[in-house]
């Protein structure tokens, strides 16, 4: 996992929000907040629709400068593609690595069910569900270290930090932040948007600037970026960790989309997932809804609901 | 507790005169399905009148009654719920017999073949994913062909998803009897549609033709080293296509599904999907001798040999058959011999026939099975 910002370093606040795409509130949340100067965006995970970000622009005011992460990582990756060879054979890895993970996981889930509808003494039920639940954050935590190991491989082997071609990118999208007092991280693909985000190093160019996240943006800054779906086409779906985010919000698991992507009637499955993911806390982002973070402490919730142990869901306590 | 009277009994108790008939007609959808109860009904003159559906394991041929004094004709089934089934009507005229759709209800599937008339009883409902969605960019449908050293010309189509570019990478599909799949099956539509809702990746499809299916079909060597040795390199060296097994995918259906598995049989590894819809898997427990005749007996001969030794020779499996097939027992025979060998194996049996529908209407949870799309990455 990548070590939280602890301290001054993190942001100031961070702001999560639902689905903008139709009735945005991001306007509402900056002014909020007091943001008044330009504002950093972020559409990396449109990826080749990056730019058609007129209507972002429009909804913040012309304030907006998009970082254009996706395109610097075409740019970068035509400029230098010894670099684009190994990261793609990373990419293969890690795709890898989330197959074998994802053929464990479903058994684990699949038993984890199973153990927890059989009859028996409810203390050794109990127990044994417990086990269920132990099993499977070992899988992710094992999962997650792998992924951790292929990344840090990956950047020692071919010295990001050095490499010319990365440098004269990240010194840009330095100086683009530095300009700006905020960072807008919009949603689209998470695997496209994390890789983008940790390629250019923005986790260490925030600072202290407010951040504002929507879906898959907010999963991206989070500590574990979890896929899930309870109703996919091809069969129950199994909710699995694709890799550490930013973790710019630690101690949260973030799940937008809830109205289609979550069967909240079946609590067994909700009590799970907070259990398997404790003690982080399970937050759902519907469209329109909005929390923020504040150094752990959540305030300004409107429609985000927190997953509970009982399998209902409520709004998440302060 | 009696049942509710079905409505064409009710109609009989009336000793219906012409406009009653007609006023049955009007009012009424046909067949009617009133539960698992379905009612088949003709108007017209006749000798005789026939149900012939396409159900295995009921008489295929099924005498209506008409009703005394009228040309109204009928026949009630009992046909379980989520049912889909094709039919016509046999009428026996002067002499000679004719089969028909059922003019009485609009319900048609094409095939190689014609059309039939279509029976949907309760449950089944036609799936979303095979009308044209305007939101639906689609993709691009081209003719392709290609000279093949071991079997000559080869023809068919090539599909790119909408948003094609080059500097990516892309999924391999190759459809045996590709222009049924897209004739019969909407197959491009439903390619347009699953992409567009994120539940299969882009992925470029080649849509095979054989002009001599029955025999290049049935395991011949030649056709699987067509597909794995000539089709394959050539569509990689002008198109970005992944070079990894889990990226590759055979289907077909009937003698297209032997086809897909014998050449993913001969070269094992190299296919890492198979989607193998109501494949002709014949075989026999002992002796050689099959009851479907000798189209099948190179089949029967490869099943046979698969069965003495299965293997692995891919990754991911899904097999699906209609119960009203009859080889629906070859088809459920092969699941737990797949799957026995480590291979991830899939099998959907549903209440249809050996028909293009029933292969179209299972693509989505087939193709999302094989190819899960990005729908578990993207949060809007």
């Amino acid at each position: 996992m990548r070590s939280p910002p602890t301290g001054p370093t993190g942001p100031s606040a961070v702001v999560l929000l639902g689905a903008q795409r139709f009735s945005p509130s991001l306007g509402a949340a900056v002014s909020a907040l007091g943001v008044t100067g330009k504002i950093a965006t972020i559409t990396a995970g449109w990826q080749e629709r990056e730019l058609e970000d007129d209507e972002l622009t429009e909804h913040l005011g012309g304030r907006a400068v998009n970082l254009r992460l996706h395109a610097r990582g075409e740019e970068l990756f035509k400029a230098d593609p010894e670099l684009r060879d190994a990261h793609r054979q990373r990419q293969e890895s890690l795709r890898h690595r989330q197959d074998f993970y994802r053929i464990r996981l479903e058994f684990e889930l699949e038993a984890e069910r199973v153990i927890r509808q059989r009859s028996a003494p409810p203390e050794i039920v109990t127990d044994e569900a417990d086990g269920s639940i132990e099993a499977i954050r070992d899988l992710d935590a094992r999962h997650l270290g792998l992924c951790a190991r292929i990344r840090n491989d990956f950047e020692s082997r071919w010295h990001l930090a050095d490499r010319d071609s990365v440098q004269s990118h990240r010194a840009e999208i330095k100086d683009i932040v530095d300009g700006c007092d905020a960072v807008a991280i919009a949603g689209g693909h998470v695997a496209t948007l994390v890789n983008r985000l940790t390629l250019f190093g923005l986790g260490g160019l925030i600072g202290r600037r407010v951040v504002f996240a929507w879906s898959g943006g907010a999963m991206a800054i989070s500590e574990r970026i979890v896929l899930f779906h309870d109703d996919p086409p091809q069969g129950p779906g199994a909710s699995e960790i694709l890799d550490a985010g930013l973790a710019l919000i630690p101690g949260v698991v973030v799940l937008p989309q809830p109205e289609t992507r979550l069967r909240l009637d079946r609590k067994e499955r909700v009590q799970s997932l907070v259990r398997r993911f404790a003690p982080a806390r399970c937050l759902t982002l519907p469209a329109r809804s909005q929390v923020t973070w504040k150094a752990g402490v959540l305030s300004s919730v409107s429609g985000v609901t927190e997953l509970c142990l009982d399998g209902e869901q409520r709004e998440p306590k302060r | 507790m009696s049942r509710l009277k079905l409505a064409i009994e009710e109609l009989i108790a009336s000793k219906p005169d012409q406009s009653a008939i007609h006023a049955f007609l009007s009012g009424h959808k046909f067949p009617i399905v009133e539960g698992s109860s379905v009612t088949f009904v003709w108007l017209g003159h006749a000798e005789g009148v026939n149900l012939r559906h396409f159900i295995f394991g009921l008489e295929t041929s099924n005498p209506l009654q008409r009703i005394a004094h009228t040309d109204l004709w009928h026949l009630t089934m009992e046909i379980p719920h989520n049912s889909r089934v094709e039919y016509k009507l046999e009428i026996h005229r002067g002499g000679n017999s004719t089969w028909i759709e059922d003019p009485l209800n609009p319900n048609r599937a094409r095939d190689p073949f014609g059309a039939n008339s279509v029976l949907q009883t309760e449950g089944y409902s036609v799936p979303t994913f095979i009308d044209a969605d305007p939101d639906a960019r689609p993709g691009l449908l081209e003719p392709w062909g290609f000279d093949s050293q071991v079997l000559g010309h080869r023809s068919g189509h090539l599909y790119l998803p909408a948003r094609f570019r080059r500097s990516r990478q892309y999924p391999l599909l190759v459809v045996h009897d590709g222009s049924d799949y897209l004739n019969y099956a909407g197959m491009k539509t439903v390619l347009d549609n699953l992409i567009h809702r994120l539940e299969i990746p882009d992925l470029i499809v080649a849509f095979t033709d054989s002009s001599d299916r029955l025999r290049e079909y049935a395991n011949d060597e030649r056709h699987a080293r067509f597909l794995t040795e000539e089709l394959v390199p050539n569509l990689a060296a002008r198109l970005p296509l992944y070079d990894r097994p889990q990226a590759r995918c055979l289907m077909g259906a009937s003698f297209g599904a032997v086809a897909a598995f014998s050449t993913a049989l001969r070269f094992p590894g190299f296919w890492g999907r198979l989607l193998l819809q109501s494949g002709s898997f014949a075989f026999t427990d002992i002796g050689k001798s099959n009851r479907r005749g000798p189209l099948f007996d190179r089949v029967v001969e490869f099943v046979n040999s698969y069965r003495a030794e299965p293997k692995a020779v891919s990754e991911r499996v899904f097999v699906s058959c209609g119960v009203y097939e009859s080889l629906i027992y070859e088809n459920r025979s092969m699941v737990p011999l797949l799957s026995s060998t480590g291979m991830e194996v899939r099998f959907v049996e549903t209440r249809d026939g050996h028909n293009w529908e029933n292969w179209r209407d299972r693509l989505r949870e087939g193709l999302s099975w094989l190819y899960p799309g990005p729908l578990m990455f993207i949060y809007e």
